[in-house]
């Protein structure tokens, strides 16, 4: 957190930020109870037609809608379709007779007056007539032209076809010219759908290098044929390319995306070593390196455990059995395991907390958090009290947490930590306010009196008195304080 | 029977209903999975599909197994939506089955009605083909859409754009106009003028948390296709005499839209405007019906109960949006939604983006969604005209040592998108832009808006600021800040016969249709909408996408598909 409370408080009121609550002057929350109330008080008026408002079957389709009826006609029969039917139709009508009110803003004119059906016609209308019709004449010729009706289409006439949907045969454009400048049509066109299909056409015709050099001037031309070979899997022409236009990032990466491709682990392991070598950028180097290293362990580390697991020799395999192969899970989840299951282990070992920090360089935050959690879930303590202890060259010890003991109180709490390990951490915070808060969250009584204690605060600890058992030793602590502080102040 | 691609279900569920199509004589309907056909008695097998080469490989399989023995024999047809694809059916032949098909053919469903004033192509990957792939088809069919609705609505005089897709949308109309001259129609115009933006010229409005009702509704439930989907528990059975019945657990299904009309008041509301408005139509309600006690004539009764039927709808109306804001607020108050926004809000007004952040960080180590982690640093990043190479490579390195080191794939495919990118040349234009487009409002007024930036309390969507000083004053009081904005903006003019052109009514307002190229989210469409409400604005608009998004469903469809994680 980066701001304390106490500071969040006062940042909300000077600053210029709205924070997102509800006004408080026009509770929400009662008003909302307030119209469900009077919602459901009005359930007993009315009677039971009004099943017919919204007619949908319990998955909450409207019936008639289209994925409903292909429940319907995938699983019933036609005899029981026959049956629905008067309801169906009664369904759509009824659905349809809601009271429809177009927003006043909404170009109401548009599409005014055409309830679902009649919309649709008229637009399926407009898209096949007015379309043939207005841009796009059917190409009639005389008959004396007709006799090379086939062969005598230019380029820009056959890209046009093809953007039609007409299929048109292409290999008539034999030279490289030809060729060309259909792929130059087909780019001006925009429709990428004729665009591939005329590169399938070239990639089939032409030679590699000639089509590669083309290409590269053709930048459009060239991310559809890159765009198509990455989609029919063509990975070695894609990475020939890639090569060929010096694209060695990309080059990389592409080969990289190969892994997930690759289910058997060991396969796996020697891809990754092999895209070591490949040309990323610096950064992403050595996040591959790692990506190999890392599952170089988790291979190593499963074998052990898998082994260790099925001997039922270790109680904490027995205890906590493994819910899943630590095998391709992401570091974190790793070291988590590694935590877990492999806490004491000397730095040495593969498996070991520590070595998995050293190799791969987890900053201390991190490591903190996940190893608490993960001791926290054993319900080892002293193994947390050992985590955030750090001892100074004089040989005092002190408790030090890089993630801030809220966090700390926060993970312990999520498991169960009873109060006598809960407070200690508490009792670290540093903010007052959120030591108060946290405190009094989690009961725990003597931090609060101590708190209160140190802020000389009599009618808040005067309050407190109500929160704790009567009779306790945290009332008489509060007493006591209490008429110490009495003393004090008249002394 | 028709087999159907299953996510073109929902759209054509919009535009026609199963009764329709079985008065066509559809006789059955079955989604396209692997495997053999269902048995049904018809001739004729339509598969209704994208163009997408795994669906083909579906099909491929079911026509490969299909009993060739069986008699009638049956014939299979192919209609591919929006378009045939030439690269679709020489893969089919490669398999050897296109000659399976009698009839191949296309239905070009370019723009799909979703209300009175929006329209989507609906289609997912337009932003990811344009940016990332540089695939211009649905700009092409964005163009094609356009046609078809000039052709319908008349010649649109006034085109204005900003950014690459955008010029080449232009560029495409005017090219197919000038190829077919028959295009010129005598239709009156209905548009003056049509805005073509390009999603990448916005970057930030679609990562930050919307904070209309419908927004919201989005961003938590994921409206889809006008359905929405909610956790059934809020909607129990409406009778306490059924006891014996279980809660349902199937979700509920609820159609959104302006039909209606408690809907059309409340869905571009800010959420914490939207209790009150509740509130306030449960006393109408109940008042309404208390008054069948006063009701003492036949004549009075007669008028009550004409009523009914209607008062009956606006009450399960009410109902259901009752528990539905109930829903959501239980998500809006809890401290994580707070402190997600609070970063947020900080961030684009201005504040520490140059620095890791530790909420962000706090949420990396706690394996928040990441997605939600990309939201974030994309927006930090975007809000600050690229990281600082430090800060950068710190959040990758978290990143994938936390969620697993092939999303380096995803945070590729992000930078090529200009979303997660170094800082080049040390400036930061944005504050610049901030403060010349008024992004950031101090003042917002929740309740009774007075500006857009009601949609995300506080901040006004670019992209809508932009439409806003088209219509007043014009671009050409901010072309400083355009220039800093990518890609060209222009304008353009198609001429009008002369019998067409528009003599304007003093007080008449002007026509706009937004098409925002690369997706809008539902508060853009709010405030757009609230822009055409405006009693002095001057000027309606329309809206059209080549899809609805939200922050989730952007990034999801820019990341790398991995393999299912082995648990």
């Amino acid at each position: 957190m980066s701001r304390v409370r106490a500071d969040e408080e006062e940042y909300w009121h000077s600053s210029k930020f709205r924070a997102f609550t509800f006004d408080d002057e026009d509770d929400e929350l009662s008003q909302l109870k307030e119209s469900k109330r009077a919602v459901n008080s009005l359930r007993d008026i009315v009677d039971d037609d009004d099943d017919d408002l919204e007619r949908v079957s319990w998955s909450g389709e409207p019936v008639g809608s289209i994925s409903w009826s292909i429940k319907e006609t995938a699983s019933g029969s036609t005899s029981s379709l026959d049956g629905r039917d008067s309801s169906l139709q009664k369904g759509s009508s009824s659905y349809a007779a809601l009271p429809k009110q177009a927003s006043s803003y909404s170009l109401s004119s548009l599409f005014k007056g055409r309830n679902k059906l009649s919309s649709f016609q008229s637009l399926s209308d407009a898209l096949t007539d007015t379309g043939v019709k207005n841009y796009a004449p059917e190409l009639r010729r005389p008959k004396a032209e007709y006799k090379d009706y086939s062969s005598d289409w230019s380029p820009k006439d056959t890209v046009r076809r093809m953007q039609r949907g007409k299929v048109c045969s292409l290999e008539r454009f034999r030279s490289l010219q030809d060729k060309l400048v259909l792929l130059d049509e087909a780019v001006a066109g925009h429709d990428g759908n004729v665009i591939t299909a005329v590169l399938i056409f070239l990639k089939r015709t032409l030679r590699r290098e000639i089509l590669f050099r083309e290409l590269e001037v053709r930048q459009v031309a060239l991310c559809h044929l890159i765009h198509f070979l990455r989609e029919t899997g063509e990975q070695k022409f894609l990475l020939d390319l890639l090569r060929f236009l010096d694209r060695t990032e990309e080059v990389a990466l592409s080969q990289y995306r190969e892994h997930l491709n690759i289910q058997d682990v060991e396969k796996r392991r020697e891809f990754l070593k092999g895209c070591i070598g490949l040309p990323f950028s610096a950064e992403d180097t050595s996040h591959i390196q790692d990506h190999y290293t890392l599952l170089e362990r988790q291979i190593i580390i499963e074998a052990n455990d898998r082994h260790l697991e099925m001997a039922g020799q270790s109680e904490l395999f027995r205890k906590y059995p493994r819910k899943a192969s630590i095998l391709n899970m992401p570091l974190v989840t790793t070291l988590f395991y590694s935590c877990f299951y492999h806490y004491t282990e000397a730095e040495g070992m593969f498996s070991s907390p520590t070595n998995l920090k050293k190799t791969f360089k987890i900053p201390d935050k991190q490591y903190v958090l996940t190893a608490l959690a993960a001791r926290a879930k054993l319900r080892a303590w002293g193994d947390v009290d050992a985590l955030l202890t750090t001892k100074n060259w004089l040989g005092y010890t002190k408790k030090k947490a890089p993630i801030g003991f809220h966090r700390v109180v926060e993970i312990l709490q999520r498991n169960n930590a009873p109060v006598q390990v809960l407070q200690e951490y508490v009792r670290l915070v540093e903010d007052v306010d959120t030591r108060l808060n946290l405190a009094t969250k989690y009961k725990c009584h003597d931090v609060v009196i101590e708190t209160y204690r140190d802020l000389k605060d009599r009618i808040q600890l005067t309050a407190y008195k109500s929160k704790v058992e009567r009779g306790s030793a945290e009332e008489e602590k509060i007493n006591n304080i209490l008429s110490n502080m009495v003393r004090n102040a008249y002394s | 029977a028709i087999v159907w691609d299953e996510y073109l279900t929902g759209p054509f569920g919009l535009i026609a209903q199963y009764s329709l199509l079985k008065e066509h004589e559809v006789e059955k309907m079955f989604t396209l999975k692997p495997g053999r056909l269902p048995p049904a008695d018809v001739k004729n097998i339509i598969f209704f599909v994208r163009p997408k080469l795994e669906l083909m490989d579906i099909i491929t399989d079911n026509v490969l197994r299909e009993d060739r023995g069986r008699s009638p024999q049956r014939d299979f047809h192919i209609l591919f939506v929006p378009r045939r694809s030439l690269l679709c059916e020489q893969w089919l032949k490669e398999q050897g089955v296109l000659g399976s098909f009698i009839h191949r053919e296309q239905y070009s469903l370019d723009l799909i009605p979703f209300d009175g004033d929006l329209l989507s192509m609906e289609s997912e990957s337009a932003f990811k083909e344009c940016y990332l792939e540089s695939d211009q088809t649905s700009l092409y069919h964005a163009a094609k859409g356009l046609m078809t609705l000039q052709a319908l609505y008349g010649t649109i005089p006034q085109i204005f754009g900003k950014g690459d897709c955008a010029r080449h949308v232009a560029n495409m109309m005017i090219r197919m106009k000038r190829e077919f001259p028959g295009s010129q129609n005598s239709i009156f115009p209905v548009f003056d003028t049509l805005l073509l933006l390009d999603r990448n010229v916005d970057l930030l409005t679609p990562l930050a948390t919307q904070l209309t009702y419908e927004g919201l509704i989005d961003e938590i439930y994921g409206i889809q296709n006008t359905y929405v989907k909610l956790p059934p528990e809020k909607f129990a059975p409406k009778k306490q005499g059924e006891g014996g019945k279980d809660l349902p657990t199937e979700p509920k299904k609820l159609q959104l839209n302006s039909a209606e009309e408690l809907y059309a008041e409340i869905r571009d509301k800010n959420f914490n405007a939207v209790g009150s408005v509740l509130s306030k139509k449960a006393k109408i309600i109940s008042a309404a019906f208390e008054e069948r006690h006063h009701a003492k004539t036949v004549g009075e009764i007669k008028q009550f109960v004409s009523q009914l039927p209607h008062m009956q709808a606006a009450r399960s109306s009410l109902a259901n949006h009752t528990s539905i804001a109930e829903l959501i607020k239980d998500i809006t108050t809890s401290e994580d939604f707070f402190d997600n926004l609070t970063v947020e809000q900080e961030f684009m007004s201005g504040i520490d983006t140059d620095k890791v952040n530790n909420y962000i960080e706090d949420c990396i180590a706690q394996k928040h969604p990441l997605i939600k982690i990309l939201r974030l640093v994309c927006l930090q990043s975007v809000c600050n005209s690229g990281l600082k190479q430090k800060v950068l490579d710190h959040y990758k390195r978290e990143i994938l040592q936390t969620y697993g080191y092939e999303h380096i794939l995803t945070l590729n495919n992000l930078e090529k998108a200009g979303l997660l990118k170094p800082q080049t040349g040390g400036r930061n234009n944005y504050p610049t832009i901030r403060k010349t487009l008024r992004l950031w409002m101090d003042d917002v007024n929740e309740q009774n808006p007075n500006d857009i930036s009601y949609v995300y309390s506080g901040y006004a969507p670019l992209s809508v600021r932009l439409a806003q000083l088209l219509a007043r004053p014009g671009w050409r009081s901010i072309e400083e800040v355009l220039k800093m904005l990518p890609g060209p903006h222009f304008e353009e003019r198609q001429q009008l016969p002369t019998g067409l052109q528009k003599k304007r009514q003093h007080g008449e307002n002007r026509v706009t249709l937004v098409f925002f190229l690369g997706g809008v989210t539902y508060a853009e469409i709010a405030a757009l909408r609230f822009l055409s409400q405006m009693e002095d604005g001057g000027t309606e608009y329309i809206i059209a996408t080549t899809k609805l998004i939200n922050g989730t469903t952007w990034i999801k469809s820019l990341m790398e598909k991995l393999e299912p994680a082995p648990f």
